[in-house]
């Protein structure tokens, strides 16, 4: 590993992050979208939704939580995608820096975004009546799940953001990871649905991560479900790491 | 031809930039089909062609972002397929669009590339350039707020920094306002007189007559011409004499009119005092 590693990697973190501090936008943006799902759920269709939970917010939380990351992923893409249509990235590459700490600071400045909205939304939740019993130890496992989804899902925004062509192709695959919750346990129990669909819902990544954090929070045992879950995002952020890596060194040669 | 001549072997040592038998395809599409060049230690050297005759694909291959099919170049004496991290401390690339962060402010951007190449005192690197480049005002505004003229200058002043010896100008005053691109021009000659090497890409032809020492002209993916203006310009026949009318030509109206009140005369002082 080059020696300048962490140095060029700490200096061009505070570069990104700069971005988002002067563009506040981009968190509020990226906030807003689950927070109106959230108020919209709760407040109008929650009241139809047998969970069989005692607070329809309780149960919608973990859900919102994926899709704040899904929707703040997008960022992370253009981010990156403007660095490399202006020119910048091939300004750093043809510096003497460790190259790959290009990419390493647009995916911990994805981390630090990421974390900013998912504080955000959960003081709105707890506006709302949201409430856990959970003790420090549940409440870091959640982060810590909710950590490694946003490291996978911002492995998987890098491809785009160093391959697109234009923005709007940049943000385009963000759509589906933003849908996919919809097709889970996330707001309604997945026995209530249909046979294929409930196939699919039951073996997708998102009802196995939402179960845990739910479970996490209700002071339930998490039973199987954390492994799963925690195989599910270890397993994308490898692929997304691997494809990723190829498309970065087609871009470098 | 001057193409033919060949170079003596202890010049290609010491020459900045050695180019030879340079090939490069993008797919089917054969953009170089070998390029040779020399570039000799603090000189400016035009690389001039047409759109799409393959100049930014040489400057890319000579920064180390392309790889390139066949042929060896070598910049300040080290290879750039093998000694890459040599060569990166070597150079400075100026690409084709002003390669500056918009939402950092210029001090800012400055400070950043300075960091990067692990210097001491970046505030005060940046500083310096601020002042040199008539930007010192502006220094604290973000270049998104910028004119084209002063991110060119902006984008210059950061190639700058390391002092490093070889610097790429690729196309440095494509969609440039006549007054910005004189700018752009002095810091180039400035930075010639300083010792360092240029190697510019440009589809001016009166752009490498007004800098460059020596002028090869890539077409169709080789350099079918190499040499200095003079020798250029004996390529056809000799100079007539003839009686014509000399009409001033609208840049210099353009110029005349807008360019010497004192706002942007203090502009166009590109590191005058430096």
């Amino acid at each position: 590993m080059n020696k300048h590693f962490f140095g060029d990697t700490a200096v061009l973190l505070g570069r990104s992050l700069r971005h988002i501090t002067r563009s506040l936008d981009t968190i509020i943006t990226t906030a807003i979208t689950p927070i109106a799902m959230l108020l919209l759920f709760v407040y109008v269709f929650g009241g139809a939704i047998n969970t069989g939970s005692d607070s329809y917010v309780n149960y919608l939380l973990p859900g919102i939580l994926l899709i704040t990351i899904a929707s703040g992923i997008a960022y992370t893409t253009l981010r990156l995608f403007l660095d490399m249509k202006s020119g910048i990235f091939e300004r750093f590459q043809s510096m003497p820096i460790a190259r790959s700490s290009v990419l390493w600071a647009h995916v911990l400045t994805s981390l630090a975004a990421n974390v900013i909205s998912l504080v955000v939304v959960v003081l709105v939740a707890l506006l709302m009546g949201f409430r856990s019993e959970a003790g420090v130890l549940a409440w870091l496992a959640v982060a810590g799940i909710l950590i490694l989804f946003t490291l996978a899902l911002t492995w998987i925004a890098v491809i785009p953001g160093l391959t697109a062509k234009s923005v709007d192709g940049a943000s385009a695959y963000s759509y589906p990871l933003i849908f996919l919750p919809f097709l889970s346990s996330a707001f309604v129990p997945t026995a209530t649905m249909p046979g294929p669909v409930r196939a699919f819902a039951e073996n997708q990544p998102v009802t196995s991560i939402v179960n845990t954090i739910r479970d996490l929070f209700t002071r339930q045992p998490v039973g199987t479900d954390i492994w799963i879950a925690l195989a599910w995002c270890v397993g994308i952020l490898v692929v997304a790491y691997i494809f990723a890596d190829i498309s970065y060194r087609r871009r470098i040669s | 031809m001057l193409t033919g001549m060949s170079i003596p072997p202890d010049q290609v040592r010491g020459s900045a930039i050695h180019v030879q038998g340079l090939e490069k395809s993008y797919k089917e599409l054969q953009v170089l089909r070998g390029v040779d060049f020399d570039v000799a230690r603090g000189g400016i050297f035009a690389l001039l062609g047409s759109n799409g005759a393959g100049k930014s694909t040489v400057v890319k291959i000579l920064s180390t972002l392309l790889k390139a099919d066949a042929g060896t170049a070598r910049v300040n004496g080290f290879d750039v397929a093998t000694q890459p991290a040599e060569v990166r401390e070597s150079i400075s690339l100026t690409g084709q669009f002003a390669a500056v962060d918009e939402i950092l402010s210029g001090r800012e951007n400055l400070v950043l590339v300075a960091r990067l190449r692990h210097l001491k005192e970046p505030g005060k690197i940046a500083d310096d350039l601020l002042r040199r480049f008539s930007l010192a005002e502006a220094g604290a505004r973000r270049v998104a707020t910028y004119s084209g003229g002063m991110r060119r200058r902006l984008d210059i002043a950061m190639s700058l920094i390391g002092d490093p010896p070889v610097i790429f100008l690729d196309e440095p005053t494509t969609g440039l306002d006549p007054e910005a691109r004189i700018e752009v021009w002095q810091a180039v000659r400035e930075l010639a007189g300083q010792g360092t090497t240029v190697l510019l890409t440009t589809q001016y032809l009166d752009e490498a007559e007004q800098l460059a020492d020596r002028i090869a002209i890539l077409h169709e993916g080789r350099i079918i011409v190499n040499g200095t203006l003079t020798e250029l310009r004996q390529l056809l026949p000799p100079a007539k004499v003839e009686y014509v009318e000399k009409q001033p030509t609208l840049e210099d109206v353009f110029l005349a009119l807008v360019g010497d009140n004192g706002k942007n005369g203090h502009d166009r002082n590109v590191g005058a005092d430096a």
